[in-house]
């Protein structure tokens, strides 16, 4: 039994901290974790149909690729534009998060631009533009199976694009998109019924986005920014720094604290307390969270909280002792007694951090999932590992030697 | 300082002194309360709109000449803040630019008439984001208050419930009445922190109410005082040691983490320091309070 545990106990030591060795430094998990626009920096801009009911449905998403169209040329990594609806009004919106964005005043400027859609011959000459344009569609040719997209011209564009192809039959005409080429398809005949075809996709898929493009030329939706977040690269970095070395300072003055107070349980609930660590961090890698700063904050606030389901249970196991019980029915009846307070107290905080998950935009929602993460990571390290180290401790032995448990006052009356 | 059992001040009459708690939080809060109606929270851009950002000059600048280069755009109102151990760092806040050209050409004439300086920071909110903001921070608020007070309401008999939602009342209102004397800034993490505050004061209330539930299970004889005093003492080493680790942390975020992350780390403190008051001194005389047995102590039950 007692070699047995003392086997067991060394073999859970050796695995954790090999898979915190490989998870931290060999293949470190934290690459997976994305850092929130207040750790690289970067804007977050949120705009708003200046008249709302030009917003559908169809031009809300048109104005989404749009601006997709323009902000992949930011080289940005992960950008997100996402379509939401304001909770107070129903008003349609557009939420743009570049994180890591070096030109940032380019990068709002050029996003919130009405989408400009031209044809040009050779010459630079327009032809026709956005307002001209019907609908764009993407389909299949029949005949061929080929994606093509087909254009409806309204009637003024379709005289125009009449003259313009007449003119031009056998050269190229360029489409536009913000002064950009998106195509530069050969003009094989007139075409004077306003309704136009362009081949040369590689799949429908790729149809589709230029059909998506065109329409949103188009339909431009006028946008006006109703909230707007910079923060520079510098700010971001100075945070992450900070953060880090303040969450390493005060994760072990807590070591330092259980250590000097519980001694060898102290000792046992620190080694659950990294295992606690590294559950917060593969987890937040597995679910793909993006961390902020306060979200940081929330992972060592949680550490702080964390120790708490210790302490309950180490002042619960003293008092047994002091009534008597030996150390290992102490271990035993303090975890039993403890589990229900523990879960009864962190349920509340639950509470909260479920309530900002659901409530809070941004870096505040980024600290209720940590928080949230944290929270039941550590009720698990207590209720289960600290209690199975515990008890291997206990069986190895180490029971015989009580200065170890708690120090003096522990035992005094054991 | 301990008996027998180890517990922490044995003899110590926790809900006997209650006028003396209650005297304490009274003052406190009710300084608060008086700040709070008179000069009110510093409430960020967040739940006003507005814009604020915050400037790095290349060398130490004063609050006036910014403000002078500002008044000539009708920006002569804006808070402007710098603070003695960052002489170079300002912080503006005043009604939202409105539009970019605004804020390039103030930025323009601030690099030739005050300096040059690099944009840390800036945050443009518009009045139909902060209404919005604000008032899914007032819900949110609402619904952990509820959620808080049915899950306790379900897991203990509903004085307890009631003692500590009051207890929690207690600390969400020392922590803005704090707020409000010292004009710190509210935003959206200062509704995070009030809210991790709630589950965490309720937490350290819920340690004491345990444990007076225990021992009403096995001391029958006993007057309800004399048992709360008997439970606080056996869990106090848990509350402050719990506490003690909490404010570690928090105190070595609040010196170490950075400037942008301190009024929300100032909260915390206040709130773990509050709660942890709350739930040793307060909550239980509440508790007796609602069963009617409060002050009466010492005396063998008939």
């Amino acid at each position: 039994m007692r070699v047995r545990s003392m086997i067991l106990l060394l073999l859970i030591v050796v695995v954790v901290s090999a898979a915190g060795y490989y998870l931290t430094v060999i293949n470190p998990v934290t690459d997976d974790i994305d850092l929130g626009l207040d750790l690289v920096g970067g804007i977050r801009v949120v705009y708003e149909p200046v008249d709302p009911a030009e917003a559908t449905d169809q031009a809300m998403n048109q104005a989404v690729e749009t601006i997709r169209f323009r902000v992949d040329k930011f080289g940005v990594a992960e950008p997100l534009i996402r379509r939401a609806t304001s909770p107070l009004t129903g008003t349609q919106r557009i939420i743009v998060e570049l994180p890591g964005v070096k030109n940032a005043d380019e990068a709002r400027r050029l996003i919130g631009k009405t989408a400009m859609l031209e044809f040009v011959d050779e010459s630079g000459q327009v032809i026709v533009s956005g307002k001209d344009l019907v609908e764009a569609q993407a389909m299949y040719e029949v005949s061929t199976n080929r994606p093509i997209v087909t254009l409806s011209f309204n009637a003024e564009g379709r005289d125009k694009f009449a003259a313009g192809t007449s003119a031009n039959v056998g050269k190229i005409i360029f489409i536009l998109f913000d002064k950009e080429v998106l195509q530069a398809p050969t003009v094989m005949e007139p075409i004077t019924n306003g309704e136009a075809q362009i081949s040369g996709y590689l799949d429908i898929g790729e149809a589709q986005q230029m059909a998506s493009l065109l329409n949103s030329g188009a339909l431009p939706l006028e946008l006006k920014m109703v909230e707007n977040r910079t923060i520079s690269a510098t700010l971001g970095s100075d945070s992450v720094n900070d953060s880090v070395r303040a969450g390493l300072i005060g994760i072990l003055a807590v070591a330092a604290f259980m250590l000097l107070f519980y001694r060898l349980p102290g000792l046992v609930a620190n080694f659950a307390l990294a295992i606690y660590v590294l559950i917060v961090v593969v987890v937040l890698a597995a679910i793909n969270a993006t961390l902020t700063l306060p979200g940081i904050a929330g992972i060592i606030l949680s550490v702080g909280m964390a120790v708490d389901a210790n302490v309950i249970i180490f002042e619960r196991v003293k008092e047994e002792l002091r009534n008597g019980k030996t150390i290992g029915s102490a271990v035993e009846s303090g975890f039993r007694r403890a589990l229900w307070t523990i879960i009864d107290a962190n349920v509340t905080t639950l509470i909260g951090a479920a309530v900002l998950i659901k409530f809070a935009t941004g870096p505040v929602q980024g600290f209720g999932v940590t928080l949230g993460i944290g929270i039941l990571a550590s009720m698990l390290t207590a209720v289960l590992i600290t209690r199975l180290l515990m008890r291997l401790v206990v069986q190895s032995g180490a029971g015989n030697w009580q200065f170890l448990f708690f120090g003096r006052q522990g035992v005094r009356e054991a | 300082m301990t008996n027998k059992r180890g517990d922490l001040f044995p003899q110590f009459d926790f809900t006997g002194n209650w006028r003396l708690w209650f005297a304490v939080s009274g003052i406190i809060i009710l300084i608060g309360l008086l700040s709070l109606f008179t000069r009110g929270l510093n409430v960020g851009i967040d739940f006003t709109g507005g814009s604020a950002v915050d400037l790095k000059f290349a060398e130490r600048v004063t609050v006036a000449e910014v403000r002078d280069a500002l008044a000539d755009f009708g920006h002569g109102a804006a808070e402007i803040l710098s603070s003695p151990e960052d002489p170079d760092l300002i912080i503006l806040r005043t009604q939202t630019f409105s539009d970019e050209q605004e804020k390039e050409a103030i930025y323009e004439a601030l690099r030739t008439r005050v300096g040059e300086f690099e944009e840390l920071q800036s945050q443009h909110v518009m009045p139909v984001v902060s209404q919005e903001l604000a008032r899914n921070a007032m819900l949110a608020m609402l619904i952990a208050a509820a959620g808080i007070l049915v899950y306790v309401s379900f897991r203990f008999e509903w004085r307890f419930g009631v003692a500590a939602i009051l207890a929690l009342v207690h600390d969400a209102l020392v922590t803005l009445g704090l707020f409000s004397i010292f004009q710190l800034a509210v935003d959206m993490p200062f509704v995070a922190a009030i809210l991790t505050i709630m589950g965490y004061s309720i937490n350290a209330t819920i340690v004491v109410f345990d444990r007076i539930r225990e021992n009403l299970k096995y001391r029958k004889k006993e007057r309800l005082g004399e048992l709360a005093n008997a439970s606080i003492s056996q869990t106090l080493m848990r509350c402050i040691n719990t506490s003690a680790t909490t404010l570690l942390v928090v105190l070595a975020v609040l010196l170490f983490g950075g400037r942008t992350i301190q009024s929300f780390m100032l909260a915390l403190l206040i709130g773990v320091l509050a709660g942890t008051y709350s739930s040793i001194f307060l909550a239980s005389p509440l508790w007796l309070m609602l069963r009617g047995e409060i002050g009466k102590m010492r005396t063998a039950k008939a």
